[in-house]
């Protein structure tokens, strides 16, 4: 049979099973196949709360959204071209977000009655069955039964058998979209390298996807997505917190400070503790501690002994945190505190995204205790971010505080990596001699920065005692001086503001640098804000994006930038933070879009909502 | 725990006191117990510079402001965890935690046992007063039952913590206790803490003469001491008493008091052993109200000693193996194993 290849330019694939069905491993070995072809791509990664819900259950679905194109990409897709479903719960909980006309590859064995009573479909109705589906392609597939006949000589249980599965639906994808098999071939060598049979499992059930689709008459066309056009320049996949972890170690290494981390599990920042814990030959001390207050007291031990110490968590754990926190800022020393942020409030939705601690990295502290914040946008912006709240904490002897959110944290794209001698070094001292006049060490005796100096123990005659009661000034000894009170206060927030001097003014993102909107955001808003901007300026609107790195202090000039604007619009994943700060610090009457459902702001309706104002 | 340097200069307990103005209140227990840590301090061949004092919140908290070393008053309950990670990345500090009752037991009970688990090599000093004192009176978690504080006027029904069944039951490897009016004893405590290659856990009886005076003294007192004390020793039978003529004997499972010379003598006593775990769960639960009849005298002294591997040290040897099997190669590790290049 002859087939078409159709050249698309933009494909978005949701893969959406049961909890147990490899729905992620599937969609993250269909990404670094994709990657490797130079394909531009974003994913994310939908869990469910429940590690294993009940089977078939609409709580137990978990996805994976993955898009790429031949075009710049800046978010997962708001619609989906394809959809595999492994089970009738899949297709229920994801039919929305599927395109008219799109593709539903259905494992009709996940239709069965007992599947479709789980999905809550009524007794004796099928969707695969009763031409609901009318306005799709279905194609259905009975992935379970065919895994287990390309597996029938194999002495393995059903169970395993089955568990290979999701390598039939991969195969299966790989034809339809005209790739090779050798990278994920060689993913499962390294995985079972050392159990033969699952390996040989995998490997016969991913190719008889393959020769499924080739074979059977499925398809008259297969697809073909082309190389995007991107910076040349050499780039792997990344995921957020994993591209946190490296830029953190870089940071070490570029520093010459031993990296400390003090963490205690809690999702969806775990995955930093599992990364960095990994790479102890670059020196890295992870202690996983008994619990949130352990961990970042353990980093401030750290830091106080000379390391560049961090701590990792979202927004429950940081409320552990909080007093600690203060402590840092009255010992004045560097530390670099890692939230993840996830929906709240309390345990609030662990699973989902959600930018709502903002406020509490701002005010969340009893006293006066301002602490600088920045925030990561994208997967790969995490290692600059990481390496930049590491160099202002260092540099500034200051605890600092780094938002990121689940979306990005579990989201991959293609990161162009930098060479680490093109990272620029990040220079710090201990203090090991006395300045001139000095008869002693003066542990808050401060620099142009307003920084005090750091000796660390081990050094001689720079014994000093500090803590977290209030400090006189230069000498650090314990005062209730009501004037040294004051003016200690104002030094330790005129410190935090004086890093404005250090980073780079606001830059606009897109669009014109005057003009009648700017659409202001942080963090993973970024694509949405990004790609619902272009599509207005390739409309003719007045539109421009500005996203903001550096929260606290603000960058000297963003004044100035705001006031560029009729109208400015502030997208945030949560009630209105940033909305706030940037009035009471800029009189701006700044309007608010937001949205608190645990998922990402789309580009669809962020465009409909900014035309509102055009 | 313990550190093994040389110290070029002698010094004497003055390098170790600070410019600061002591200000516990007059008479107060926790001046015995700083003077006894800045005699013993110039002994142990430690330079001033390898010691750090790390405490959290309390009367006794106040302890690092007043030794002339490294030092760090941190917040309440969390000494132990700020020393877990300064040991963790330093393990060649000397690391001293000064804590109290309230603040090692109560706020921060949860990072003192994960401490002694761990077992890192450092000093846990617990000033024990079995009350609040900088809160101005509140009964402790070490606070006796039916105690009337300011927060338990029809008195206390909090029963209180053992300390030492408490850190035997965590897993520490040294546990002592001594008191504040015993300077020779408490020095000889805080050596051997020192020498003793772990955590080390010494409960100290400290006297709170604000909130809650003579709380140990029938353990302290001339009068009452040698009859209510029971001061162990590496290998010796367990005798108290003014007479030196009662011992302690195991009677199957339960330590009983008897009268030597007449149906027993000292051979027929419980030999103190530090090394024996079984003894010394029997050995922290001689913990009888002082009042009660028919009671034991309270044990001071090492209850337990044993040898288990730190674990900064075993950290450290993660890292020194992770080392020399994989070269630290930053430009690697930001590559990854799948990439690809555009033109
Ligand atoms: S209140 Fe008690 S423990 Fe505190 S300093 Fe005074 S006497 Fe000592």
């Amino acid at each position: 049979m002859t087939r078409q290849v159709k050249v698309v330019e933009d494909v978005v694939i949701k893969f959406a099973g049961d909890s147990g069905d490899g729905m992620q491993l599937t969609g993250s070995q269909f990404t670094n196949n994709t990657a490797l072809l130079g394909i531009d791509l974003a994913t994310f990664p939908d869990f469910p709360a429940e590690i294993r819900a009940p089977q078939g259950t609409l709580p137990g679905v978990s996805g994976f959204q993955l898009r790429f194109s031949s075009k710049p990409v800046f978010t997962p897709g708001d619609m989906c071209d394809v959809l595999v479903a492994m089970n009738a719960a899949a297709l229920k909980t994801n039919l929305s977000v599927l395109k008219k006309g799109g593709k539903i590859i259905a494992n009709t064995d996940g239709f069965d009655a007992k599947n479709l009573r789980l999905a809550n479909y009524p007794d004796g109705v099928n969707p695969l069955e009763n031409g609901s589906l009318g306005n799709y392609e279905l194609i259905k597939i009975d992935v379970t039964k065919m895994t287990r006949e390309s597996l029938s000589d194999m002495t393995m249980g059903m169970k395993e058998k089955d568990r290979a599965k999701n390598m039939f639906v991969l195969g299966f994808l790989y034809f339809m979209y005209g790739r090779t098999l050798e990278n994920t071939e060689q993913f499962l060598k390294d995985k079972f390298g050392k159990k033969p049979d699952i390996l040989e499992s995998n490997i016969r059930v991913l190719r008889a996807g393959y020769n499924y689709g080739d074979t059977t008459e499925t398809f008259t066309t297969t697809y073909k997505v082309e190389k995007a056009k991107m910076e040349p320049g050499s780039y792997r996949s990344v995921m957020g917190n994993q591209a946190l972890s490296y830029g953190l170690i870089a940071a070490s290494q570029k520093s010459g400070l031993p990296l400390f981390l003090g963490s205690y599990p809690i999702t969806p920042a775990s995955d930093i503790l599992h990364e960095l814990a990994r790479h102890k030959n670059f020196g890295v001390r992870t202690f996983q501690a008994e619990d949130e207050i352990a961990a970042i007291t353990s980093a401030i031990g750290a830091s106080y002994g000379g390391s560049l110490a961090v701590t990792t968590s979202s927004g429950p754990g940081i409320a552990l945190k909080a007093e600690a926190m203060g402590l840092a800022v009255m010992l004045e020393i560097p530390l670099v505190i890692v939230n993840i942020q996830r929906g709240g409030p309390s345990t609030g939705l662990p699973t989902k995204t959600e930018q709502s601690d903002l406020l509490q990295a701002y005010y969340g502290r009893n006293g006066e205790c301002p602490m600088p914040v920045i925030a990561s946008s994208t997967p790969a912006d995490c290692f600059d971010v990481a390496y930049e709240a590491a160099r202002l904490s260092v540099q500034h002897m200051t605890p600092v505080i780094l938002l990121s959110d689940g979306y990005i944290a579990n989201g991959a794209e293609p990161w162009k990596y930098p060479v680490s001698a093109n990272l620029p070094l990040i220079k710090t001292s201990f203090k090991t001699e006395l300045d001139e006049g000095e008869e002693k060490y003066l542990p808050y005796k401060r620099d142009e920065k307003l920084t005090r100096p750091w000796a660390i123990p081990g050094t001689k005659g720079f014994e000093h005692r500090i803590g977290g009661l209030e400090k006189e000034d230069i000498t650090g000894n314990v005062s209730y001086d009501p004037e040294n009170h004051q003016h200690m206060v104002k030094v330790r927030q005129a410190k935090v503001d004086r890093i404005a001097d250090y980073i780079p003014d606001q830059k606009i993102d897109n669009g014109p640098v005057k003009g009648k909107i700017l659409v202001l955001g942080w963090g993973s808003t970024y694509g949405a804000i990004k790609t619902a901007v272009e599509d207005l300026l390739e409309e003719g609107y007045s539109v421009a994006h500005a996203h903001i790195r550096y929260l606290r202090p603000f960058p000297k000039n963003l004044g100035e930038v705001l006031k560029n604007y009729e109208k400015v619009i502030i997208p945030e994943i949560n009630n209105g933070q940033l909305v706030k700060i940037i009035r009471d610090v800029y009189f701006v009457d700044a309007i608010p879009y937001n949205k608190i459902m645990g998922v990402p702001i789309t580009k669809t309706e962020l465009v409909e909502e900014i035309r509102k104002y055009l | 725990m313990t550190t093994n340097t040389v110290n070029p200069v002698q010094l004497t307990a003055k390098d170790f006191s600070t410019d600061q103005e002591v200000r516990w209140c007059p008479g107060c227990g926790d001046y015995s117990i700083l003077a006894q840590v800045q005699k013993v301090m110039p002994t142990l061949g430690i330079p001033k510079e390898n010691i750090v004092v790390i405490s959290g919140i309390g009367c006794s908290s106040r302890f690092p402001y007043y030794m002339n070393t490294y030092g760090m008053h941190s917040i309440h309950g969390r000494a132990t965890a700020v020393a877990s990670g300064l040991k963790a990345s330093r393990p060649e500090l000397s690391v001293w935690i000064v804590t109290g009752d309230g603040d090692g037991l109560s706020i921060g009970g949860n990072h003192t046992i994960h401490l002694l688990r761990r077992n890192f090599d450092v000093n846990v000093l617990l000033f024990n007063n079995q009350i609040y004192g900088l809160t101005k009176g509140q009964y402790s978690p070490t606070s006796e039952e039916h105690k009337v504080t300011k927060s338990t006027p029809y008195g206390s029904i909090d029963h209180p913590f053992n300390p030492l069944a408490l850190a035997l039951g965590a897993d520490a490897t040294f546990v002592a206790r001594s008191m504040d009016r015993d300077p020779k004893h408490l020095q000889a405590m805080l050596l051997k803490a020192n020498q003793h290659k772990g955590a080390s856990f010494l409960e100290i009886y400290q006297n709170c003469n604000i909130f809650n005076d003579g709380a140990f003294e029938i353990f302290t007192e001339k009068s009452s001491k040698s009859e209510e004390t029971l001061f162990l020793e590496q290998g010796k039978p367990l005798i108290f008493g003014a007479e030196k003529d009662k011992g302690i004997r195991l009677d199957g499972f339960t330590p009983t008091v008897v009268k030597i010379g007449e149906e027993f003598s000292a051979d027929d006593l419980w030999i103190h052993d530090e090394a024996d775990i079984y003894k010394a769960q029997i050995l922290v639960r001689i913990f009888d109200n002082p009042r009660a009849q028919q009671h034991l005298p309270r044990p001071f002294g090492v209850f337990y000693q044993t040898s288990r591997t730190c674990y900064e040290d075993m950290m450290a040897m993660q890292i020194e193996e992770a080392k020399s099997k994989k070269v630290a190669d930053l430009d690697k590790l930001l590559r990854g194993n799948e990439v690809w290049t555009i033109a």
